[in-house]
């Protein structure tokens, strides 16, 4: 029968252990991206004339940000919404985070509109004058002429009215134009067809300008009628620029202008090197806490140790249940309570010394210490996870990370220290190897 | 037995002195170094570079480069033998670029282990987020303990919680450390423990309390039989967890040491005043109630 129960316990243990092994060979944690390189980014919505920040603009927002990083490619991309004007984006891995922060953070505006070369002259007209002399949205602006890179002069030009944005667009393609530059292609929707087709009919050998974000782009002139809605933005673009336009045409403008408020860009070097420093100190932290447990409690320290093996994997087995993600503090929050795990056996251990004085038997002192210390182990356990759930409300990324680590810590190792280590003392009973209290193998 | 109790006004004055001094230090730093505490970036917004150029380089090297950009009040710290920390006001991501691309060229390779800039307002508000973790955390700890043992005790533990608080913060502006977002995690943590070492002694001094014959007893004397008995648990305990803050002290690296630093006088604090004010001040409240 105590064989039998015995048996029971050691399937147990061995459950537990085989359970967490499987799911972390199955589910690897999630590593932040303060551990795997990355970029972290918070954008703040910026209220316009037109478009206010609001729970709609900003959810158009994250969506149009979303289609941006979905046509890069990274891979498990986080995309939330924060408060009420900003957006967080977390990139893990990305090579060249500057480019991604100018992919996104663009408001990516095209407009095509109706325009005509200014005369001579109109470059000294007020803003005023200009309004009476070409209509109310006229107004004044420079189309730059680039060689290689450099603006070599500035032709005045008057921007009227707005014909089409980039919502027109149907699609928008890479493409090389006649001299074998790259250029971006598009196709307008049929509305927009129209409209195009309308333009360019009465707008002959007048320019059109392109306008990207309140840039020109370039100001083309309207040799013949474009019907099929079909046509083509050239510049001085290098491959890439190419690319990144395509993609921010595709998923559209942004409702409203969003400003850069955070960047956090880690390099793959860094979080390396921190999870092998950890690993380090955290081995000589375990091995260390492990003689000291065995020197001062013998057996049941052994029994701790044990136990305390069996909560590393199980804490890091829950988290990767529960898709949290390990950052740096996270780990040095994982290592600390791998050092508090032990209180609660330190507390029942002590708590044995003094049953045992009293004189009573091997398993009576046993049931009493774990009964009599359970009280103070789960008072000062929940208090301690009251601090660390305020952390975890309040804190933010990376803070996050940690308050979770450390929550699931104090939970885990409660169970360990209490329950497992329970089992395996009343096993050392049970299989006669605990007969007596006099014995070397416990600590007076 | 030595009586703890007995030498309350030792530790209160031991405890009295260091908060003083902790408070003198972060009034000094307010009017010589101009702020409080050394505050990154975290709390104030700027921009951070955190650099490994492949060469060993001195900071002299790259304030030199530094200098031309005009950019004034740039922070350079040296983190490793080729590794370089900057701190500087907000930067737009193409000025960043150009300071890293330049600082590659002239001193022969660079690469960017992590570049963070942090917008003024989210800094301040974070400011106002760690005075909330604090109250809110320390209200939570009180209700939780008036409503195991009664308000007195609550009282006591959170009194001793923000003695160490404000210690460890007085001592991180003694050594000027920089303070980022990790600090307030370090406190809460220092909170957390602290107050799970004051509750398993108030666990004691509860049973003892039961015990029959215990009216009997001077409260002082039971007090001081409790923190006794539970000696070993508190010296040990505090023992294995500095062991892990000092490993990674050592061993961690640069990225996580001041957070270490920070647990480790916490931590101890939050040993002491488990045994020396929490639970004199419970007695000192308890003879006051009488």
């Amino acid at each position: 029968m105590r064989k039998n129960i015995n048996q029971l316990r050691i399937l147990i243990i061995l459950a537990i252990i085989g359970a967490s092994i499987f799911i972390l060979m199955k589910f690897p944690i999630n590593l932040g991206l303060d551990l795997q390189g990355g970029t972290r980014l918070v954008f703040e919505g910026q209220d316009t004339e037109k478009v206010k920040v609001s729970d709609d603009s900003m959810a158009g927002v994250a969506a149009v940000i979303r289609g941006r990083i979905d046509a890069l490619g990274v891979t498990e991309p986080l995309i939330q919404r924060k408060g009420k004007s900003q957006v967080i984006v977390e990139l893990p891995g990305i090579k060249d985070p500057d480019r991604a922060i100018k992919l996104i953070g663009d408001t990516a505006l095209l407009e095509f509109v109706e325009a005509e070369w200014a005369p001579a002259g109109a470059a000294e007209l007020t803003p005023e004058k200009i309004k009476e002399f070409y209509g109310k949205d006229a107004r004044l602006a420079k189309v730059p002429e680039m060689r290689d890179n450099v603006v070599v002069s500035e032709r005045p030009i008057i921007l009227k009215q707005t014909a089409l944005t980039g919502s027109d667009l149907k699609i928008a393609y890479p493409q090389i134009d006649e001299y074998g530059n790259p250029s971006v292609g598009f196709e307008l929707n049929p509305d927009g067809s129209k409209i195009f087709a309308e333009l360019t009919s009465r707008h002959i050998e007048k320019p059109i300008a392109i306008i990207l974000d309140n840039k020109i782009i370039s100001a083309p002139n309207v040799k013949t009628p474009i019907t099929e809605g079909k046509g083509i933005i050239t510049g001085n673009f290098t491959p890439e620029e190419v690319k990144d336009m395509v993609i921010k045409l595709k998923a559209g403008a942004l409702p409203l202008p969003i400003k850069m408020v955070e960047t956090r860009i880690v390099g793959p070097t860094l979080g390396r090197d921190s999870i092998d420093r950890s690993t380090v100190a955290g081995v000589i932290g375990f091995i260390l806490i492990i003689f000291f447990m065995i020197l001062y409690y013998r057996l049941p320290g052994f029994l701790a140790d044990l136990a305390l093996g069996i909560y590393i994997f199980a804490t890091l087995a829950v988290l990767s249940l529960i898709h949290a993600t390990l950052t740096l503090p996270g780990i040095a929050g994982f290592l600390l309570s791998i050092g508090m795990a032990v209180d609660a056996n330190v507390i029942i251990f002590e708590r044995l010394k003094e049953e045992l004085r009293l004189g009573k038997t091997i398993k009576a002192s046993i049931e009493s210490a774990f009964e009599r210390a359970f009280s103070a182990i789960l008072d000062s356990n929940i208090t301690t996870v009251i601090a660390a759930a305020t952390l975890f409300f309040v804190g933010t990324g990376t803070i996050k990370g940690f308050a979770v680590t450390l929550s699931i810590g104090i939970l885990v190792s409660m169970f360990t220290a209490i329950v497992l280590t329970r089992m395996m003392m009343e096993m050392m009973v049970d299989g006669k190897i605990l007969t007596s209290t006099d014995t070397r193998l416990l600590y007076k | 037995m030595f009586d703890i109790i007995k030498k309350t006004r030792v530790w209160f004055l031991f405890s009295g002195t260091l908060i003083v001094l902790s408070i003198v230090t972060l009034m000094f730093n307010g009017m010589v170094r101009g702020k409080v505490l050394n505050f990154g970036i975290d709390f104030t917004g700027g921009t951070l570079l955190n650099l490994r150029f492949t060469q060993p380089v001195s900071v002299g090297q790259v304030r030199e480069v530094l200098d031309t950009y005009k950019l004034g009040g740039a922070g350079i710290q040296k983190s490793g033998e080729k590794d370089i920390l900057i701190r500087f006001e907000p930067l737009e991501t193409e000025v960043r670029q150009k300071i890293v691309d330049d600082l590659g060229q002239k001193l022969g390779g660079v690469e960017l282990l992590e570049a963070d800039t942090i917008g003024p307002v989210i800094g301040s508000e974070l400011r106002y987020q760690a005075i909330w973790a604090l109250i809110l955390a320390s209200a939570g700890i009180l209700i939780y303990l008036s409503f195991r043992f009664e308000f007195i005790y609550a009282a006591a533990g959170v009194v001793a919680l923000l003695h160490d608080a404000i210690i460890t913060t007085g001592f991180m502006a003694l050594l000027f450390r920089n303070v980022d977002i990790t600090f307030i995690a370090g406190i809460l943590t220092i909170l957390g423990y602290s107050i799970n070492d004051t509750v398993v002694i108030f666990d004691r001094i509860r049973e003892n309390l039961k015990r029959p014959g215990a009216q009997k007893k001077k409260f002082s004397e039971l007090v001081n039989q409790s923190l006794w008995e539970t000696m070993a648990r508190s010296i040990n305990t505090v023992l294995t967890v500095i062991v892990m803050v000092l490993m990674l002290l050592i061993f961690g690296g640069e990225n996580i040491r001041d957070f270490c630093l920070l647990l480790l006088v916490g931590f101890t604090l939050g040993a002491y005043s488990s045994i020396f004010i929490a639970s004199p001040l419970v007695v000192l409240w308890e003879r006051g109630k009488k």
